[in-house]
């Protein structure tokens, strides 16, 4: 009865939706919108490759263009998960093979990719264009040959910071004198040196290329080369930054950077020569985005190029910058978004550059538009956090590490539960937290009664009861991933909110005190979630029930538990307490 | 003690064992009796070997009957997270939240039979049960009787430079007056545990190959001269295959781990140690520690690690060089041994023949005369 439009002016409405969270409302409406949007969807994007399964996806979206995985856990990165836990891209990619043979797109993070799944992808999908892979592994520099070879109109190539066992840079001469469709090509991961003439053919037959992102190999002495190839750079990756200081490869180096009118980002300068930095000197005013986070110089010619930068939006920096060097940035760089400060020597305890706590504040008060900031130090104080909440209320990411764990206040020695407090209570469209240094109980109450917003959160040995998990689980409304490590919380505080977990993406825990048992029980009455317990020594059962287990991964799924775990992982199903003997009897295997 | 001079042992685990485990610790060394560890620190699993490279190879002695066994044995009542800790600053937990019917004691919750009182669902209260039977534990430590995995704060000496930092009133407070006596490097604790601080692998590689390359960081004169030959080299653009292989191990600091006999490897990165000392102490932690050694409240508990020890197992360490072969640790100097070195592999005695005939003459003897 009701009067609906046509499918095909609908379809052309929905055309304009891109963003999954309006497609999604869109599917809810009515079967029919239901209908026409699924048929409609080019664009997919699971954030947890385990929580659906290739063919339900497939079965409801049947005409996707680009699909973009996650597969494992944030704390991947760190070394928490074992190698082989999963993440396996190779179900996927066999499915879409059959399904999508119109797919242009695959974007992988924290997934495994092997070189067969490389050259089925090259072989399968006729139109396809953009290859992403972040932080992935399990393949060699085979497979990208056959990338490079196999699709006709690749525009993008970008291998993050992906680990590839590289067998040679041979790879790259694959492509085919006819290609001439590069956009993006990042290579930065890799150790192999390609060769030169064949990256620079590459680079001068492709008109369109805007990013490109070197390896380390690629001698400064060369990069002239490719700069004057490709005037119409929007973002460089260097190789290395360093050469023997002449004054001819200055000269050459200056006027190839002089002619990048596009430049507006720069990274690599592994090895970097301070002499050189004033090459790009031309270039710097119209720097937006800056990474010298590999870049070991130190002040004055640090500070000295970084303040010629006074557009600068982003800047990843070594903490070679230390306090008066971010002091100067927050005169110079007014439009500064985004700062991540990483350490240059994360392992000695008491550093060796002034870094502290007083670079942040200054940069806190004297860029208005910060929003996004990861900073690793190594003494912290609530009066600094609070300074900082109230410098910055539009603050979105705040990721703080303070390099000795559970470090308290250094002026006051109490617990930074205050620091941390204001920054939750002012800072009121809070995206994304990581937290550390001391803290009590009383920071996750300011947590769960403030952080409304909070979708991500990071915490690592602090709490000190089920009590902090509890505030967080039960008063983060928005949250959508909890990653905790080397916290005092238990089963209490994940069973009471054994339902939150279902409105989440994920929740990690490891070196916890959570129970065997009650892994146990939350996988038997939550059929939603995947309970998946991670003991490297030995099953889960082994000791008495109450025993914690090392590590945990709860996650909602409508895929059910998954196929492909290897030994250490354990899922909690219905069918555990048949799987497991009680710890009396003594196990099984 | 003769041979705490070697590697720091970790006294902190220990200072509440009841009693030293002496009829076991002659099992685990087959060196010579001024190697061995004090009764103190010599739990089950431990790493010995000489300060001088005189012994050619790194031995690491296990006393689990299979080496896939969980390690998690014994936890007893020092385990499980039922406890809600910090009983002193924790407030009465309300009780319209949603949540679990928890049962009041600790007791309680620890019993297998009581699981049935568990129940989810919305609308049931977390009681404040919980909170209250552990009144009695300081609130600093209530978590650290728990058994668990080891953590960061069970490396006391690394966190603080000096007794300096170490701050009134905290959990650390113990731990640091332990570390302190030590006086160990700084730079040794933090690198001990696991993923912390959290940089990724990639970006830790990176920065560690370029420490090494570029060893003066003042410019100008020698230094940079240094720094260019460094360069140089970096850039090589010889096509020698052995050059590219050692530029990419360059790139990469972490090698994979494995051990005989457990499904799943590891890895180490190398980088991050400048001794054959850490690079034990770390490996140690990785395969062998667990959580029965955080028992605090001993008796019953200290029954159950024993358990595992029958039929011991002993363990080398060994490693795959640029070369393929496979090479007992420790036999050349660690920088020599940086850069050959391809994967790690912890392998068992019987494996091990032809690597140090030696070393299992050696073996049997102190055997022999431990029993």
């Amino acid at each position: 009865m009701a009067q609906s439009f046509p499918e095909d002016v609908l379809e052309h409405v929905f055309s304009f939706l891109n963003h999954d969270r309006d497609r999604n409302a869109v599917s809810l409406v009515c079967k029919s919108w239901y209908d026409i949007e699924r048929l409609s969807r080019r664009r997919i994007f699971i954030g947890n490759c385990y929580a659906v399964s290739p063919e339900i996806v497939i079965r409801r979206f049947p005409d996707v263009r680009a699909v973009e995985l996650k597969g494992k856990p944030h704390f991947a990165d760190f070394n928490l998960v074992p190698e082989g836990w999963g993440g396996y891209v190779y179900p996927w990619v066999v499915s879409m093979a059959g399904a999508y043979p119109w797919l242009e797109e695959i974007k992988l993070k924290r997934m495994v990719v092997t070189d067969e799944n490389l050259e089925l992808i090259s072989k399968s999908f006729k139109n396809f264009t953009v290859l992403v892979l972040l932080s992935c592994e399990g393949f060699t520099t085979d497979g990208l040959a056959y990338i490079a070879a196999n699709c006709r109109n690749l525009r993008e190539l970008d291998l993050g910071e992906s680990e590839v066992e590289d067998l040679s840079g041979h790879w790259l001469s694959h492509f085919p004198d006819n290609c001439t469709s590069l956009v993006s090509l990042n290579i930065s991961c890799l150790g192999s040196e390609v060769s030169f003439s064949a990256l620079e053919r590459l680079v001068a037959r492709c008109p369109n290329l805007k990013t490109l992102r070197l390896n380390r190999a690629v001698p400064l002495e060369k990069l002239p080369n490719l700069l004057c190839r490709a005037p119409q750079l929007v973002e460089l990756g260097t190789g290395a930054y360093s050469a023997e200081i002449q004054s001819d490869i200055f000269s050459n180096l200056s006027e190839a950077f002089l002619g990048c009118k596009q430049l507006k980002g720069l990274s690599g300068f592994w090895d970097v020569v301070p002499a050189y930095l004033p090459a790009m000197y031309s270039v710097c005013s119209q720097i937006t985005s800056l990474n010298l986070s590999y870049a070991t110089a130190q002040n004055p010619d640090l500070v000295q190029f970084v303040s010629q930068c006074g557009n600068l939006q982003r800047l990843w920096v070594l903490d070679y910058i230390e306090d008066v060097g971010l002091e100067a940035l927050a005169a110079a760089c007014k439009d500064l978004q985004e700062l991540r400060v990483f350490p240059s020597d994360p392992y000695d305890a008491e550093g060796n550059v002034t870094l502290t706590e007083q670079g942040l504040v200054a940069v806190s008060e004297g860029c208005p538009k910060l929003q996004s900031v990861l900073y690793f130090c190594r003494q912290m104080s609530n009066a600094a956090l609070v300074a900082i909440a109230r410098n910055r209320p539009n603050m979105i990411r705040f990721r703080l590490c303070i390099i000795e764990p559970r470090a308290p206040d250094y002026l006051t020695l109490e617990p930074l539960d205050a620091g941390f407090g204001a920054i939750v209570e002012n800072c009121k469209e809070l995206l994304r937290l990581s937290m550390s240094g001391l803290l009590t109980d009383r920071v996750f109450e300011y947590i769960g009664t403030h952080a409304k917003k909070l979708e991500m959160l990071s915490i690592a040995f602090a709490g000190d009861s089920d009590l902090g998990l509890h505030h967080v689980l039960s008063g983060c409304e928005s949250l959508r991933k909890l990653e905790i490590r080397d916290c005092p919380f238990g089963d209490k505080a994940l069973l009471a909110n054994a339902t939150k977990l279902e409105t989440m993406r994920s929740l990690w825990m490891s070196s916890c005190s959570v129970s065997f048992g009650a892994c146990k029980l939350l996988g038997q009455k939550m059929p939603r979630l995947n309970v998946e317990v991670i003991n490297e020594r030995g099953p889960p059962d082994s000791g008495p029930e109450d025993c914690p287990v090392e590590k945990l991964y709860v996650y909602r799924t409508i895929a059910g538990p998954r196929v492909d775990m290897p030994g250490f992982v354990w899922t909690m199903d219905e069918r555990v307490s048949s799987r497991f003997s009680r710890a009396t009897e003594g196990h099984g295997d | 003690m003769a041979i705490g001079d070697i590697w720091v042992p970790d006294n902190h685990y220990f200072h509440h064992l009841a009693t030293p485990l002496s009829h076991l610790s002659p099992l685990f060394f087959s060196l010579p009796p001024s190697l061995f560890c004090s009764q103190k620190t010599s739990l089950h699993s431990r790493l010995s070997y000489k300060k001088s490279l005189n012994i050619p190879f790194l031995v690491i002695f296990l006393d689990v009957m299979e080496p896939t066994l969980g390690l998690l044995g014994g936890i007893g009542a020092g385990g499980g997270g039922g406890r809600g800790g910090g009983g002193a600053g924790s407030a009465a937990l309300s009780c319209d939240q949603t949540g679990l019917n928890v049962p009041n004691s600790e007791k309680d919750y620890m019993d297998i039979s009581k699981e049935s009182e568990l129940e989810l669902g919305l609308g049931l209260s977390l009681c404040s049960g919980g909170g209250g039977g552990v009144e009695a534990k300081g609130k600093g430590s209530a978590w650290s009787e728990y058994g668990r995995i080891l953590t960061a704060k069970d490396f006391p000496n690394g966190f603080s430079a000096g007794s300096g930092r170490a701050a009134a009133g905290t959990k650390r407070a113990a731990a640091d007056s332990v570390g302190s006596a030590e006086g160990g490097s700084p730079s040794t604790g933090v690198s001990q545990v696991v993923g912390w601080p959290p940089i990724r692998a990639y970006r830790m590689n990176t920065l560690v190959n370029q420490a090494k390359t570029s060893n003066t960081e003042d410019g100008e004169g020698v230094g940079r001269d240094e720094k260019k030959e460094n360069s140089k080299k970096k850039i090589n653009h010889g096509n020698d295959k052995n050059d590219s292989t050692i530029k990419e191990r360059d790139h990469l600091g972490y090698v994979k781990v494995n051990m005989d006999g457990l499904p799943i490897g590891r890895k180490v990165d190398l980088k991050a140690h400048t001794s054959y000392e850490t690079l034990a102490q770390t490996l140690e932690e990785m395969f062998f520690k667990h959580p029965s050694r955080k028992i605090r409240t001993g008796k019953e508990q200290s029954m159950q690690p024993f358990k595992l020890l029958d039929g011991s197992a002993e363990f080398v360490l060994t490693y795959e060089d640029k070369e393929g072969d496979w090479m007992l640790v420790g036999d050349v100097p660690w920088g020599m041994f940086l850069s050959t070195v391809k994967r790690l592999r912890i392998m068992k005695i019987s494996e091990a023949n032809g690597l140090a005939p030696k070393f299992h003459k050696r073996n049997e003897k102190q055997r022999a005369r431990a029993i």
